[in-house]
């Protein structure tokens, strides 16, 4: 579908825990029309400081709306979560490519489906997660502490197989989300039934997915983020260095195959 | 009492005419099709592409933007997939639209390269103005020819010999004296003058003690550099009489008519497409009903009109 601009109103904005918040705003058309790992380019005030519009990922759709799940990280972000139900929103979006991903077609039982998020990464996979539950995902989630994993009720209520890691060991897998994710696939071999790798999660956390599934062969989608002017295509400012020439985060992504970027 | 006026605000700029004086800056559009869907492109005065360069460019090393206080720093480095593919691929949906497309083109090494741009598109009906860019601060060049009026006129009269076609010469404000650089631009034969490019700057990431961008240095764009734009613009309309393109940090309607009545007798939306794809066409109707307020009947009536200060 073609994107569109428009002002919508917010539905609702709540904090979740520390400085992670949900925002929903009414768009019955971006709702019907987004992918999983898709974008809405969010400008948070009217004046031109800050300037630039806020890249969010979508987080879930429901009929009336988009969902974002955002984490208060700076001026633009503190700027978004001071507003209130009934507030207006001017966004850009469905942005981006998004995941392919499979649909129900395929046999449920015929392929392994392994999602990892780091961070704020759980974004975009829990609306992917929904899209693919009927594969039954294994979701590896990983933070730095207990109070910064994320989602973990939404990931179960599709019915995925959650496993957490932490850095620190306060919930779950002491190590990162990477060690994890080795550590389950020197079990489960490609060779057994076909893996899928879908993550989202910081620049090293994706770096090391990649490394991990072009070592065992597996096919990997990951999502990336990076600061963007524009958020469709137009100023070539979010490039990422890929097999074939610099790519554009917002547009030609941000969904990348692992084996195509260059790190 | 209520006057029915229909305010006429079409332009010329040499022999290009525009039924509106709003066009969209080099490197702020693509070409185009990036705004497909967002607004309707028929309704631009023009459009300035992505400047092009003989051979395909990679682009600089990102990150390439990062924001500033009402601006945004730029590195992109002319990233850009060089004429042939530009004509091939990019031009045909340019056409289509059916606006007069000005194609913004730059040297990488010899300004010979310029004259090559310029034969080439010289032959293609659906180019009606190419703009110079003589001005770009991203190519980890000493000097830039817009830095000087010498060498400036020697690329301007080179290539003025090469077409007819409405030549744009887009200056950079990184100078002394602009409105010398403007001057040899109209001696050369140049139709018109696009003022300004970015301002070169600096930011600094405090935590890492790193700059922000990867090429260290970029330009600045956004409202943080009107007032520097509109002075420019002012300064060279009282020195020459070709049209001005006035550029610089326009968001709405007032920012634009502030270049208009300094001197511009275009403006062009840059880093506004950004944040803000409609901005472009709120201008044009901003304008018409700016004028029908007050009873203006033609642009002309007011660019340049500037009037001493009251208080």
């Amino acid at each position: 579908m073609e994107k569109l601009q428009i002002k919508t109103k917010i539905i609702s904005n709540k904090k979740l825990k520390n400085n992670y918040w949900h925002l929903e705003f009414e768009s019955g058309l971006i709702a019907g029309n987004a992918v999983p790992g898709q974008f809405i380019e969010v400008k948070v005030n009217y004046g031109t400081d800050p300037l630039l519009r806020r890249p969010i990922s979508i987080h879930k759709v429901n009929k009336a709306g988009v969902k974002l799940l955002y984490e208060v990280v700076g001026r633009g972000t503190q700027i978004l979560s001071e507003k209130r139900p009934g507030d207006l929103l001017d966004v850009i979006g469905p942005l981006g490519n998004g995941f392919e991903y499979l649909r129900k077609t395929a046999r449920a039982d015929s392929t392994q489906v392994v999602l990892v998020a780091g961070g704020m990464g759980v974004a975009p996979l829990v609306f992917l997660a929904e899209k693919i539950k009927s594969f039954s995902p294994l979701v590896l989630v990983g933070a730095r502490k207990k109070e910064q994993v994320l989602c973990s009720r939404e990931f179960k209520a599709l019915g995925c197989k959650l496993i957490i890691a932490t850095d620190d060991g306060s919930l779950g897998f002491k190590g990162k989300v990477t060690d994890l994710l080795k550590e389950i696939l020197s079990k489960e071999s490609p060779a057994d039934r076909p893996i899928n790798i879908y993550a989202c999660g910081p620049q090293p956390m994706l770096k090391a997915v990649a490394q991990i599934s072009c070592e065992n062969n597996i096919p990997s989608q990951l999502s990336l983020e990076r600061h963007m002017a524009c958020g469709f295509g137009a100023c070539l400012g979010c490039v990422v260095p890929t097999k074939a020439g610099y790519k554009r985060v917002c547009k030609d992504g941000p969904v990348f195959l692992g084996k195509e970027l260059i790190w | 009492m209520v006057k029915n006026i229909k305010p006429d605000i079409s332009v010329n700029i040499g022999n290009l005419d525009l039924k509106n004086p709003v066009m969209v800056a080099s490197g702020t559009f693509g070409y185009a099709e990036e705004f497909k869907g967002l607004i309707d492109l028929k309704k631009l005065g023009a459009i300035v592409t992505k400047t092009i360069t003989v051979k395909p460019r990679p682009g600089n090393l990102p990150p390439r933007t990062c924001e500033t206080p009402s601006g945004m720093l730029n590195s992109i480095g002319l990233e850009n997939p060089g004429i042939g593919v530009f004509i091939r691929e990019k031009l045909p949906f340019l056409k289509k639209l059916g606006i007069p497309v000005i194609v913004s083109i730059a040297a990488e090494d010899s300004p010979e390269e310029f004259s090559v741009l310029v034969s080439q598109l010289d032959k293609m009906a659906v180019v009606s103005a190419i703009e110079l860019n003589i001005s770009c601060p991203n190519l980890q060049k000493d000097k830039l020819i817009s830095q000087d009026p010498e060498e400036t006129f020697a690329l301007v009269s080179g290539v003025r010999k090469l077409t007819n076609k409405c030549l744009i010469t887009k200056l950079s404000p990184n100078v002394t004296s602009i409105s010398e650089i403007a001057l040899a631009a109209q001696e050369a034969g140049s139709n018109a003058v696009a003022l300004i490019n970015t301002l070169t700057g600096m930011s600094i990431d405090i935590y890492k003690r790193a700059p922000r961008i990867g090429s260290w240095v970029g330009g600045l764009s956004g409202p943080a550099i009107r007032p520097v734009a509109v002075k420019m613009v002012w300064e060279v309309y009282n020195k020459i009489k070709i049209p001005i393109i006035g550029m610089g940090g326009i968001m709405d309607t007032e920012s634009a008519m502030e270049f208009i009545i300094a001197g511009a007798t275009a403006v062009s939306v840059g880093t506004a497409n950004f944040l803000n794809p409609k901005a472009s066409l709120e201008i044009i109707s901003g304008l018409r009903q700016y004028m029908a307020d007050n009873n203006i009947a033609n642009l002309s009536n007011i660019t340049g009109r500037l009037q001493a200060c009251k208080d």
